[in-house]
């Protein structure tokens, strides 16, 4: 279980998170969902503890995460992955050595059983032929199976997805939308997707979260979100109807700023 | 006013910050070399890389400086009809001074900057975090194997473009000023003292330390996307270069004042 209790997060003196309370239960697949620049990576981030809150407390499993040494936060993280948005996945190194790191890096298996493994992390994401590849010679989509793979080998409890099908074309965003549903349904692993591809999210979520400017502006299943009043949701859900007219902006409370022209008198003569 | 002053403040807070941070990257980078894992191969890899790598530019480096050393050299002596004792010129500043600060600033071209870039990189494409994700400490697993690896092969090289300077400067000494080898050699080596091939193994190891971790520095703390890429790896370079030279003066006012 992942638990956030009234975390503060500030970059640069922009808050990111604003006293943010958040449960995950074992076993469910939470969307995070919001604009960018939302805090919605931070929020990953912070549950791996590659970040530090300012104030609050982050809990997995019961263990606080805040004020934790780096080095202890290595048994807490062995039981976590992430799957980055870029992939993320080693220039160096194959396929097969960037699925198998950790579990070369560890060192508790034998050979044979570190190759197993692989293959088998592979072939649940369909590219066990891909092996002697470097990620270089992989296209964008196969990158981010592999990084899919590379979460799996080291068989976690949390599996953590940085916007897992931005950039992706439509076979590769149904792709990974159904390796995560089978994740969900077959190993019951607790997944956080933070993401703002609203097909991914109505397809994998048990639960969504919205964050708008590092406050929680929704909380619960598909069906709700998609008839909630709040005007920040409707135009994150439906920007075609909320800002059909031209020259139409979201403000920063929900409403809508109209920008009329005004280069006429600007323009230098 | 009153916005400069914090401006200032801020400033040299900044500056405070980034040594105490180079500091404790540099103090953590070498308690990892006595720290489990090795991480051997990546050490040998890096020696390969740095050393191996770099041996036609520090090559080329030598012979050119000799050979242009002789030739000043010559010029100068001349008037005092002291043109035979060439070598002596040749080798002392090749030792103690040009050979170290000369190979240094190749290497901080070809390999600090390349540090720089491929840390830089791996930063920006999210790899240091995926790497911390995966439960590997990044300085002990980058940053270790490449100051270990520098500590090593820059003396290394530095010796190799010594040995290379001496025979570029014999080249002009022998076939253009007609010097005898014998007498060339003899008073090649005449001209030193023991600690000056001391120090003049202390001075590249000091600058392979300032190679590697201004690299390493640099490219761990990069922002900003490919753009932030780019200024890492500039900034290293004009950083470690700084460094080099300034470090230089100094440990050889500490020579001279140890004899």
């Amino acid at each position: 279980m992942i638990r956030f209790t009234n975390v503060c997060m500030k970059f640069h003196g922009r808050a990111v998170l604003k006293d943010f309370t958040l449960e995950i239960p074992s076993g469910e697949t939470a969307v995070i969902l919001g604009g960018s620049g939302g805090g919605k990576t931070t929020m990953l981030r912070l549950i791996l503890g590659l970040l530090r809150p300012d104030s609050g407390s982050i809990r997995v499993d019961g263990q606080e995460l805040v004020g934790l040494p780096e080095r202890d936060m290595v048994p807490i993280r062995a039981r976590m992955a992430m799957v980055f948005q870029g992939s993320a996945l080693f220039d160096s190194l194959t396929v097969r050595e960037n699925v198998g790191y950790r579990l070369y890096e560890e060192r508790a298996l034998p050979e044979d059983a570190i190759e197993r493994k692989i293959i088998e992390s592979l072939c649940f994401v369909g590219l066990e032929d891909t092996l002697e590849k470097m990620p270089a010679e992989l296209s964008g989509g196969m990158k981010k199976r592999v990084a899919i793979a590379r979460a799996l080998a080291c068989s976690p409890e949390v599996i953590l997805y940085d916007e897992p099908t931005a950039g992706l074309d439509p076979i590769n965003t149904h792709l990974v939308n159904e390796l995560i549903r089978r994740l969900q349904k077959e190993e019951r692993l607790t997944q956080v997707v933070v993401t703002h591809d609203l097909e991914t999210a109505y397809r994998v979520a048990d639960r969504l979260i919205m964050i708008h400017r590092g406050d929680k502006l929704f909380d619960g299943t598909v069906d709700m979100l998609k008839r909630a009043d709040d005007p920040r949701i409707r135009t994150f859900l439906r920007p075609h109807e909320v800002l059909a007219t031209p020259g139409c902006f979201p403000d920063k409370d929900g409403g809508i700023r109209v920008v009329a022209p005004t280069l006429d008198e600007e323009t230098p003569t | 006013m009153t916005t400069s002053v914090i401006r200032f403040d801020d400033t040299l807070k900044g500056y405070v910050f980034t040594v105490q941070e180079f500091a404790q990257l540099c103090a953590t980078a070498f308690a990892g070399a006595f720290r489990r894992p090795w991480y051997l191969r990546d050490t040998l890899y890096h020696m390969d890389r740095i050393g191996v790598g770099s041996l036609f530019i520090v090559v080329l480096t030598g012979i050119f400086t000799g050979m242009v050393l002789a030739l000043q050299g010559a010029i100068q002596l001349e008037p005092y009809g002291a043109v035979q004792y060439i070598s002596r010129l040749i080798s002392t500043s090749v030792v103690r001074e040009l050979g170290p600060v000369l190979a240094a600033l190749m290497i901080a071209g070809r390999v600090g900057s390349g540090i720089a870039s491929e840390l830089a990189s791996m930063q920006v494409t999210e790899q240091i975090d995926a790497l911390r994700a995966e439960g590997t400490d990044p300085i002990k697993k980058l940053v270790t194997p490449r100051l270990v690896a520098s500590l090593i092969m820059v003396p290394v090289l530095t010796v190799i473009t010594n040995g290379i300077a001496l025979l570029g400067g014999f080249l002009i000494a022998n076939l253009y000023l007609s010097i005898d080898p014998y007498f060339y050699w003899t008073w090649a080596f005449e001209a030193l003292r023991f600690h000056d091939l001391i120090y003049g193994l202390i001075k590249p190891t000091v600058f392979g330390f300032i190679i590697c971790m201004v690299g390493c520095y640099a490219g761990l703390n990069t922002t900003g996307g490919t753009v932030g890429v780019g200024q890492a790896t500039t900034q290293s370079m004009v950083t470690s270069s700084i460094l080099i030279l300034m470090s230089d003066f100094f440990m050889t006012k500490l020579f001279v004042f140890l004899g």
